[in-house]
């Protein structure tokens, strides 16, 4: 069981100039529900096309179990490709049934399975109908069926979450969970930040074609830089402003949020607050992987690439003693969460997290 | 990210206890976790859910990849091509064609058969007076090939107005000259011929009688006195039958080529354009996939072709619009099919290279054209020369060339000019052109189709992964 792992290996791939991937090295674990978060043109997709064997790596290796990833191998993993594939005019069940039968199974499974399936992901009732004719929605449902039909033993899924209804998440997800508990590894992409820190047992935030942080949840969010939020009303701007150690992200109203450099000490900062005016809120706080995953993404790469991964990560906000008092808040509930910003100037690379992505058109 | 989910994880790292602080947990834990979830009951599982478990847990002890036992690739070609068959055979487009197809070709058998072979006979009218001629009128039309039947009518009047009325073709009287013919409108080169040498006879009789001789010894001996015709160049018997067979051969191998070859390269740029290659190449190999469409089309290809071809054959036999021996007929036959099968593969796999190296239907057009010419030409050249000239010596040589050969050869076979050594020699080359078609085409669909976007250059796409 252990041995159960699907290694990705030191991937590179270029496209003519283009660096696609430039060593890409993670695993997931039996069992486990990994998070494959990046910035569009990452290189998320290419990875996952390589594991997949639709795209061959220049360099590297993908295993599993130990072995080099054959043709064997890739029958036995469900995938669910970035641009949703399924036959138009074809019916759903005779085309899940079809997607089984060239994945080994045999006949009659193959119809119980996707059967089972479809009743499961809640689109029997178009079994008959053409893949065309469905909701978007729908047509997700069903290609989730294609990848999970042949009782995969690796799930790799590019961005299932996208265009999905918050019921069709729910459902998404507890299958996802089901599948890596009765041990698959389950690997997806998702720009949905909020919803893979809740989902995941692992995320890995990959820029430019190089894992740049992995980890579970927790260990990503203490790698990065401490934050202290304080209320303080009626304190005059720039109250907090030359304290060492101490970088105002932003101010919203009376509450402003500190970054904490290591070794900074909050307790002159508690003084400074208590000086300044009446503190009524003083605490500490985490970056959230939204956060964590815009620092990351919004830096040039560091040389060494993913050696350099979490100590990097208290590091990553150049330039963040230029944000003032004065700062623009990020778009509150989108991927930020309420008053947070970005490093003044990255602010719009990170706003597009969920635009369409289009990385490694070829 | 919604801010009141992440308000409660804002103050406290520690606050999403379900996330373990390894990445490894064992297995204990993950099942108190998944069930943890309030997200939403989960659902019963299904019976295909429960079992995957059992055999992924299964799986898992073996520590071997695969369920399922392995998959031969002739196992996919076949899943493949009976896709295609399954999905086409059924389609609106191959039942339409099949069945116009067959009711062209059936009637066009029927209004042959009506228009040509079967003239009636000629009804010829004589008063009784003169009903002695009938008896050498059908003696002299027999020896001519001329059909008719004589019959008495009562009187000249009754005669006259029979032909007018469209009864009688003919009224034969005598004249001091010889004989009178009444017709209706004119009189038809056969039956004036018959009729002349009649007239002649009758004075010749005469002749005879007058100057002593016995007419009916004499009229053997003209009989007996015959042609010997040599043919330095004969042309075989029912030549335009043959060349109608010929013809509707070639026609029917050309429209189903340029119907079938165009549907194998939408075929492959449906499976690019709706994304839908990636899932498959994640498990089959290419060529496989490639193999599999090319076979199940080809095989749609021929089970309309046989059905049209077979039902031409008995509907032109039985209606007798084809006078050939039927061995002959279904000789042609066999070989056109055989050809079209051939024709199939050669133009076939170029389609489906093409439809690897774009990603839209509209821009297919422009990257077959080459194929579609190369079907064009040896029709053109087929149907405007064999039919003055059987024997061109052009389409010979073109009749061996593979991808010419398909179209001309069943032309020359139905004509009978194509000897055996030259049908050998062609099939053999094109089966060497299929050959290497199939390494070409199958790389060139291998580098190309996964590659979406601008059409990829040929070069590229031929050159050795």
């Amino acid at each position: 069981m252990a041995n159960r792992r699907l290694e990705i290996d030191g991937v590179r791939k270029r496209y003519g100039e283009v660096t696609a991937l430039d060593g890409m090295t993670f695993d997931v674990r039996a069992g486990e529900l990994f998070g494959f978060v990046g910035s569009n043109g990452a290189g998320k997709t290419t990875t996952m096309r390589i594991v997949l064997g639709v795209l061959a790596a220049d360099a590297g290796e993908v295993r599993w179990a130990g072995r080099p990833v054959d043709l064997a191998v890739r029958r036995r993993i469900g995938y669910m490709p970035e641009e949703r594939g399924l036959y138009p005019k074809m019916k759903v069940r005779d085309q899940i049934v079809y997607l089984a039968r060239l994945h080994g199974m045999p006949a009659g499974a193959a119809r119980r399975s996707a059967e089972a399936w479809l009743e499961r992901l809640g689109v029997a009732a178009r079994r008959d109908d053409e893949v065309q004719n469905l909701s978007l929605g729908n047509q997700q449902r069903v290609q989730l069926a294609a990848a999970l039909v042949h009782d995969p033993e690796v799930l790799v899924l590019d961005e299932p979450f996208s265009g999905l209804d918050p019921v069709a998440v729910d459902v998404m997800s507890q299958v996802l969970r089901e599948r890596s508990a009765a041990g698959v590894p389950v690997v997806f992409s998702s720009h949905q930040l909020e919803l893979v820190e809740r989902l995941c047992d692992r995320v890995g935030i990959v820029a430019s074609g190089r894992m740049v942080a992995c980890g579970t949840v927790d260990e990503l969010r203490r790698a990065g830089t401490e934050q202290i939020v304080v209320e303080v009303p009626g304190a005059p701007t720039g109250w907090a402003l030359d304290l060492p150690g101490i970088t105002v992200r932003h101010t919203e109203g009376d509450r402003t949020t500190v970054d904490l450099a290591p070794g900074a000490d909050d307790q002159d900062l508690l003084r400074r607050a208590l000086a300044a005016g009446p503190v009524r809120e003083f605490r500490r706080r985490r970056p959230t992987l939204a956060e964590l995953f815009r620092s990351v993404t919004t830096v040039p790469a560091v040389a060494g690439g993913s050696a350099a991964v979490p100590p990097a990560l208290g590091h990553v906000v150049p330039g963040a003693g230029a944000a003032g008092p004065g700062d623009v808040p990020s778009p509150a509930g989108r991927s930020g969460p309420a008053g947070l910003t970005a490093p003044a100037g990255l602010a719009s690379s990170g706003n597009d997290v969920r635009a369409a992505d289009e990385e490694t058109a070829v | 990210m919604s801010t009141g989910a992440d308000g409660g994880s804002d103050g406290d790292t520690g606050q999403l206890p379900s996330f373990p602080t390894q990445g490894g947990r064992p297995p204990d834990d993950r099942g108190a976790w998944v069930t943890g979830p309030p997200a939403a009951p989960p659902a019963a599982p299904a019976s295909g859910l429960a079992s995957g478990q059992a055999s992924g847990l299964a799986a898992a002890e073996a520590a071997e990849p695969g369920g399922f036992p392995p998959l031969a690739a002739w196992v996919v070609v076949r899943l493949v091509a009976g896709r295609e068959l399954a999905i086409r055979l059924r389609s609106k487009v191959f039942v339409i064609t099949t069945a116009a197809f067959l009711v062209l070709l059936v009637g066009a058998s029927v209004v042959i058969s009506l228009l040509g072979g079967h003239e009636s006979a000629k009804s010829v009218g004589f008063i009784a007076a003169e009903s002695v001629l009938a008896d050498p009128l059908e003696a002299v039309a027999g020896g001519l090939g001329v059909d008719v039947a004589t019959r008495e009518v009562p009187d000249e009047a009754t005669g006259l107005r029979e032909v007018s009325d469209g009864d009688l073709d003919v009224l034969v009287t005598a004249a001091p000259s010889g004989l009178r013919v009444t017709v209706k409108e004119e009189l038809s080169e056969d039956l004036r011929g018959v009729l002349a040498v009649l007239a002649r006879q009758q004075v010749l009789d005469n002749e005879i009688s007058v100057l002593g001789g016995d007419p009916a010894r004499v009229n053997e001996t003209v009989a007996a006195a015959g042609l010997d015709v040599a043919e330095l160049d004969p042309v075989p018997d029912d030549q335009d039958e043959r060349l109608f067979l010929g013809l509707a051969s070639a026609f029917l191998i050309y429209m189903g080529l340029m119907l079938f070859g165009p549907a194998v390269s939408q075929g492959v740029v449906e499976e690019k354009s709706s994304r839908v290659v990636e899932l498959l190449l994640s498990t089959v190999r290419p060529w496989t996939l490639m193999a599999g469409k090319v076979l199940g089309i080809g095989l749609v290809a021929l089970i309309q072709m046989v059905v049209i071809a077979g039902g031409g054959l008995i509907a032109a036999l039985t209606t007798g619009a084809l006078e050939l021996p039927s061995s002959e007929a279904t000789g042609t036959v066999i070989w056109s099919v055989a050809w079209y099968v051939i024709g199939f593969f050669l133009y076939a796999l170029p389609f489906a290279a093409v439809g690897a190296m774009v990603s839209r239907q509209e821009d297919l057009g422009g990257i077959s054209s080459p194929i579609v010419l190369a079907l064009i030409v040896p029709w053109v050249v087929g149907v405007s020369i064999l039919p003055g000239d059987p024997d061109n010596g052009l389409v010979e040589i073109l009749s061996l060339v593979p991808l010419f050969s398909p179209l001309l050869m069943p032309m020359r076979i139905a004509l009978g000019v194509a000897p055996l050594w030259q049908l050998v020699l062609s099939v053999l080359l094109a089966l060497a052109l299929i050959g290497l078609l199939i390494r070409i085409t199958g790389r060139i669909y291998h580098n190309a189709v996964l590659r979406t976007g601008a059409r990829v250059a040929f070069k590229e796409a031929v050159r050795r992964a």
